[in-house]
């Protein structure tokens, strides 16, 4: 198939960006989107011209690493589907696609489609964790914990921090992702004896990396390629007001 | 040279325990004096740079990636073991041991096999307390499967997402001691050079990814935890920024380069569609718990999976080996779906691949059942190939996965090199010939948390901190060898880009250094390689600049490094005339076409030192002893 790509270019985070158009022809609808932007670099590498930066490794849909809006939406058309898993059977022979990165004031862009998310590393680092020194921990099977437990932490852990929630949201909020850490922790015997002061810094990191409030559009869940649900977001937002009283 | 492992003598049982009392010691208060470089943040990277942080030292970490976790460990998808015996189904430490042993082929060192077997279970421990959510039954207790090559249910999980949960469980630990100001992360660097002061390791050269800037590191040691280079082949499962590079740079110092040879195909891949794939994605090998792989009987039957009838398919690993059936080792999955596909009874419209079939699982324990085990596995299934495998039988084919070779380590995990240590996949240690299922996260975990924190003590204790930093001349000199090859790459503008060489050279690799090699392919490898890399700095044509995010440039560096190390792999596996595990030796197997090791003449790791690229490296042999497990043919049947 031949397409249209309309690609977001910008040398770095000072300069003015534009979108820029590109053809490329051929496309087979097995490849996936990055493998068609690997066609289209190395026809520009041949013509002389510089390829267009974008983030990505794994190329498995788990690493969170590749962040591109296509069409408007974080990720693409293809729901709970990352960029490197989108496939080009999605789309349609003459399409005009257009491709641009995550937008938000948090996220400082770095070159093209890249941006630098290293504000949701902050947040983590902020109290994400349990306070567990290596060694010296009890058997596993000590505390039990029940399925439907299990279950919804793990749920809650999928999130793969690529930050599609922000991108998508009118606020760029970055509730979904924070809930996600908070909740699949305090719900756990492990993490509830730090559940308060963990939402508590948390949240207050979030709003310190220039994150917007969540007013609730849902856009997150609708942008989250692993599925996330909004649900956390109430539980966030339950254990905030719980250490309030605290 | 003979080269010395350092392993515990005496009793197995005992020997950690042993070494752990009489390794020196560092005092806490003098812990803080000492600054550690720890390059890569994987599972062994992260595990190991959170945990020396919080013992105290100042660690300075890098990876390549914009965050720690999106190091390629997040990938893994399937388990992790642990000899904890909670299924009551006669599991031990020294089963486990047994089992890697065996598994591995002989062709690792048995006390840095049992240290492994031993804190498996302080690794579950370890990341239950770190909230890591492992699957667990109804009554809150935690749940096991069974992976290749083990006849008990040990291996621990995270839906299919094991790899991904511990990571992010190093990761929270890593973020914590990066709050506290013991660790400061690097991230968007590149190793590009170790920097060696009268021959001990003195720290690092790096390229800052955003800026180009070159950037100088020291520190007291060196730790690498860089993973594996199974990119050399082009299209395999790692992550495409996984390289050769931090390891072979090390090499190039004088490090010894062990096993190269050793690498892994996993047999449960989804196979190749078209020319234009980028990468492998592999499907846990857990699937195989459930799922029957088959072939058709006859050749060349190209009916869908489903039209074909049951007494026209051959199940052919439950036929070859009964006890072990779907559940072999890796090596011998792999081995025989490229018989059958060699046979032309291969499916699909390639050929290439075998079926992976879930019906009669499907009949027996229903639809839900299986979509809660392998959910998000089916549906990563049906994105890349837009079938349902509910409905219809999944395609696999073997693919480049794991490299069980690395730089040569002693029990200490330092290299030849004092003052370098490597964790992880990037070592050879653990795995002999072959690595068994949920044994990497395992290896990745124990180096990080439990092994390193203790050995690096014995080398600190003997060193005098800060004694050497950047103003020394050698890392002024390294900066100045960087520049020089990146400026050659960027003004040779010829006319292939790197891509197109990688390729080049990933089918070299793949054809004549792949699941069956033989002397005459070897020898063919080892004449293209050369020529291709000739051609590399003749022909290769790079964009843009050295002060400046240059993703061509990361690549060129990358795949100029492949270019060099896949031609020592190839000269390893041609002089190991043997079979051993993944690696098959085409004149080399029992009549039954298995694989057939040489124990009078090999048992021994290979290490190689890197001597130039016009000058053929220099092996030194490690000789292996197998007092608790005597040598035995491996037999799945």
């Amino acid at each position: 198939m031949d397409l249209t790509l309309h690609i977001w270019r910008q040398k770095g985070p000072k300069d003015n960006g534009k979108l820029e158009i590109y053809n490329v022809t051929g496309i087979d609808t097995d490849q996936s989107f990055l493998e068609m932007l690997d066609v289209l670099n190395e026809n520009l590498i041949k013509d002389g011209k510089e390829p267009v930066a974008f983030d990505h490794d794994c190329r498995e849909g788990i690493c969170g690493m590749c962040s591109q809006v296509i069409n408007g939406r974080p990720h693409g058309p293809h729901e709970e589907t990352t960029v490197c898993q989108l496939h080009m059977r999605r789309f349609k022979d003459g399409d005009e696609i257009f491709i641009e990165p995550w937008r938000a004031r948090a996220f400082p862009l770095v070159k093209d489609l890249i941006v630098d998310r290293s504000a949701l590393d902050s947040i983590i680092q902020a109290g994400g964790y349990v306070s567990c020194r290596t060694g010296g921990t009890p058997d596993a099977n000590t505390h039990p914990i029940g399925k439907p437990i299990a279950d919804y932490a793990m749920d809650a852990a999928e999130c793969i921090g690529c930050g599609a929630c922000v991108a998508g949201c009118p606020n760029s909020s970055a509730m979904l992702f924070t809930s996600a850490k908070v909740a699949q922790l305090a719900v756990q015997p492990q993490g509830k004896v730090e559940a308060v002061q963990r939402v508590k810094s948390m949240t207050a990191e979030l709003k310190a990396q220039g994150f917007g409030n969540c007013t609730n559009h849902y856009e997150c869940q609708a942008s989250c390629p692993k599925g996330i649900d909004v649900k956390f977001i109430a539980k966030l937002n339950r254990e905030y007001i719980k250490a309030l009283v605290k | 040279m003979i080269l010395d492992g350092k392993a515990p003598t005496g009793p197995i049982e005992t020997s950690w325990d042993r070494y752990r009392f009489d390794t020196k010691l560092v005092n806490p208060a003098n812990k803080r004096k000492y600054k550690i470089i720890m390059v890569g943040s994987g599972l062994a990277g992260g595990a190991g740079a959170a945990t020396l942080g919080e013992l105290g030292y100042n660690v300075d970490c890098f990876c390549y990636q914009d965050s720690p976790r999106r190091a390629h460990s997040i990938a893994a998808q399937g388990g992790i073991n642990a000899a904890k015996n909670y299924p009551n189904d006669a599991d031990s430490v020294r089963r486990l041991f047994y089992d890697t042993i065996k598994g591995g082929d002989f062709r690792a060192r048995e006390a840095d096999v049992w240290r492994l077997s031993q804190v498996s279970n302080n690794i579950i421990d370890q990341c239950v307390a770190q909230g890591v959510p492992f699957a667990r039954d109804y009554a809150g207790y935690l749940d096991t499967r069974s992976f290749g090559g083990a006849q008990v249910s040990r291996t621990f999980y995270a839906r299919g997402q094991t790899g991904q949960q511990l990571l992010l469980g190093a990761y929270s630990a890593l973020s914590r001691q990066i709050k506290a100001g013991t660790v400061k992360m690097y991230t968007r660097r590149e190793m590009l050079d170790l920097v060696v002061v009268d021959g001990v390791a003195r720290g690092i050269t790096v390229r800052n990814l955003v800026t180009g800037e070159m950037e100088s590191h020291w520190a007291d040691a060196v730790c690498l935890a860089t993973g594996g280079y199974m990119n050399v082949f082009y299209l395999s499962t790692n992550a495409m920024g996984s390289s050769v590079t931090a390891s072979w740079k090390a090499a190039k110092k004088g490090a010894y380069f062990a096993n190269p040879c050793y690498t892994q195909i996993h047999p449960t891949c989804i196979p190749v569609a078209g020319e234009h794939q980028s990468k492998l994605t592999l499907m846990s090998e857990s699937l195989r718990n459930d799922g029957r792989i088959w072939v058709p009987k006859k050749a060349g039957d190209k009916r869908p999976g489903n039209e074909i009838p049951e007494n026209e398919r051959d199940y052919y690993l439950e036929n070859k080996y009964p006890a072990f059936g779907n559940l072999v080792p890796r090596d011998v999955a792999s081995r025989n779906a490229k018989l059958m596909t060699d046979a032309n009874r291969g499916v699909g419209t390639t050929g290439l691949a075998v079926f992976l079939d879930y019906r009669d699982a499907i009949q027996r324990v229903g639809e839900k059942t299986i979509k809660e085990r392998y959910g998000n596995l089916f549906d990563m299934y049906e994105k890349i190939t837009d079938e349902n495998a509910y409905k219809q039988p999944m395609r696999i084919y073997p693919a480049p996965h794991y490299a069980m070779g690395g730089l040569w380590v002693d029990y200490n995990l330092q290299s030849n090199i004092p003052g370098l240590f490597v964790l992880g996949e990037a070592n050879f240690s653990v795995h002999g010939a072959n690595r068994l299922g949920a044994s990497a996260l395992m290896q990745g975990l124990s180096d990080g948390y439990f092994v390193i924190p203790y050995t690096i003590a014995g080398y600190m204790a003997t060193v005098k901190p800060g004694e050497i930093t950047s103003d020394h001349a050698a890392f002024k000199e390294s900066i100045d060898q960087v520049n020089a090859q990146t400026q050659k790459l960027l003004n040779i503008n010829g006319k292939k880009t790197v891509l197109e060489f990688h390729r080049d050279l990933g089918k070299i690799m793949w054809d004549n250094v792949g699941m069956g090699r033989s002397k005459e392919s070897l020898n063919k490898a080892l004449s293209e390689i050369p020529k291709l890399r000739e051609e590399f700095w003749q022909n290769v044509k790079v964009t843009g600049s050295a002060n400046e995010l240059n993703q061509q440039l990361e690549n060129a560096g990358r795949v100029a490094d492949f270019l060099e190390f896949g031609e020592i792999l190839a000269a390893d596996a041609l002089h190991r005339e043997e079979s051993c595990g993944g690696h098959f030796r085409l004149e080399s197997q029992t009549a039954e076409g298995e694989a057939m090791r040489d124990d009078e003449n090999f048992t021994y790791v290979g290490a190689w030192e890197y001597k130039g690229n016009d000058k053929a490296p220099e092996l030194h042999k490690e000789p292996l002893q197998f007092e608790n497990i005597h040598l035995a043919q491996r037999s799945y049947k």
